[in-house]
């Protein structure tokens, strides 16, 4: 269920997220202190390509990261196996991406 | 003047994975009783078509475990003092396995899965070549030292969660054999091994719970074993070795 591919996919995902952890805590922090509005934001990251790849790579390593995890839960859990078990993992990874993405390329591209 | 006999209530799985219920006896209470003399009684003096498995009643040979109040042990290890202090046993197979009958747990896939993991010797040389010297305070024999000790009792098994929620995971037991076997200099099996604890069944959906060293009669430590393992097959991972 859960190979030495996917393990050390989740690992390495983890180690990708963990500083894009910090750094989207530290830029919410900093970005509600004085009453920030949306467009003063939004002035800020569209058309940036570094919060474009800061947030499509957070993005990317959730997906992976989430997908898998939701795979072990739920094979544990609900028994899930084989064909199904695959397509719920990818499933998990390409909706997280769609969503995921999406707010990026409308946050830093539009 | 007589003094009451003090008894004991005891509840005993009876049956299959078919379908099973629960007997209840009375069992005399004595000074120093284990857990396998009150199913030893039953057998003897309630109901002889009980059914159970044990040998040596020593602690040695690991055939006597079954779930005694919810926790998997060595029956004949287990004073029941220890275990029943209100008087009340729940005696039941090990956990995670098919039970052939009553009391007696179907070892099979426990020792599929520790043949699975490669848990034989792999000689490196025949009985021609002169005899290699091992040093014990080799780090690797160190390590391999730890897990020696292991029975096949199928305590930690029964006890392992990931188990119960995975059917297919390898399991406690058969990766720790897969570790000392690793780090034996008499083995010659080691890329074998590293990519049998790889698979989808592997070392890697430990989730390091830890039941299987907090329950191991022998104190051994699993857990540490499969961490081991992981370490050793992320480092195969890095060399370009896939599927280690």
């Amino acid at each position: 269920m859960l190979d030495l591919r996917l393990y050390m996919l989740q690992r390495l995902s983890a180690l990708v997220m963990a500083p894009l952890v910090l750094g989207h805590l530290a830029v919410m922090i900093y970005a509600i202190q004085g009453g920030l509005s949306t467009a003063e934001i939004l002035g800020r990251t569209q058309g940036s390509a570094l919060w474009f790849a800061f947030y499509g790579l957070f993005v990317i390593a959730v997906s992976i990261h989430a997908a898998i995890g939701v795979r072990v839960i739920v094979h544990e859990w609900l028994a899930l196996r084989g064909a199904a078990l695959s397509l719920l993992t990818w499933g998990a990874c390409a909706g997280l991406l769609f969503l995921g993405l999406s707010a990026v390329f409308a946050v830093t591209v539009q | 003047m007589t003094v009451a006999q003090e008894m004991l209530d005891v509840t005993v799985h009876r049956g299959t994975s078919r379908g099973a219920q629960y007997d209840s006896f009375q069992v005399p209470a004595h000074e120093s009783q284990t857990v396998l003399d009150v199913v030893s009684w039953i057998q003897q003096f309630a109901d002889p078509t009980l059914s159970y498995r044990f040998a040596c009643r020593v602690g040695m040979c690991g055939s006597c475990a079954m779930m005694v109040n919810g926790t998997p042990r060595w029956t004949c290890r287990t004073h029941v003092n220890k275990v029943a202090a209100d008087g009340k046993l729940m005696i039941e197979p090990l956990r995670n396995l098919p039970v052939i009958k009553d009391l007696a747990a179907d070892m099979d896939p426990f020792f599929d899965k520790w043949t699975a993991a490669e848990g034989h010797h792999h000689p490196s040389q025949t009985r021609h070549d002169p005899i290699v010297p091992i040093d014990p305070t080799d780090a690797a024999r160190a390590e391999a030292d730890l897990g020696v000790e292991c029975i096949n009792c199928a305590i930690c098994y029964a006890a392992c969660d990931t188990v119960a929620g995975n059917p297919d995971y390898l399991g406690p037991a058969a990766l720790q054999r897969a570790w000392t076997l690793l780090n034996d200099s008499r083995d010659d099996g080691h890329a074998g091994i590293l990519d049998a604890v790889s698979g989808s069944g592997g070392c890697h959906n430990c989730h390091s719970m830890g039941s299987c060293a907090q329950y191991c009669p022998n104190e051994l430590n699993p857990m540490r074993a499969i961490a081991g393992l992981k370490r050793e097959t992320a480092k195969s991972f890095f060399k370009g070795k896939r599927n280690a």
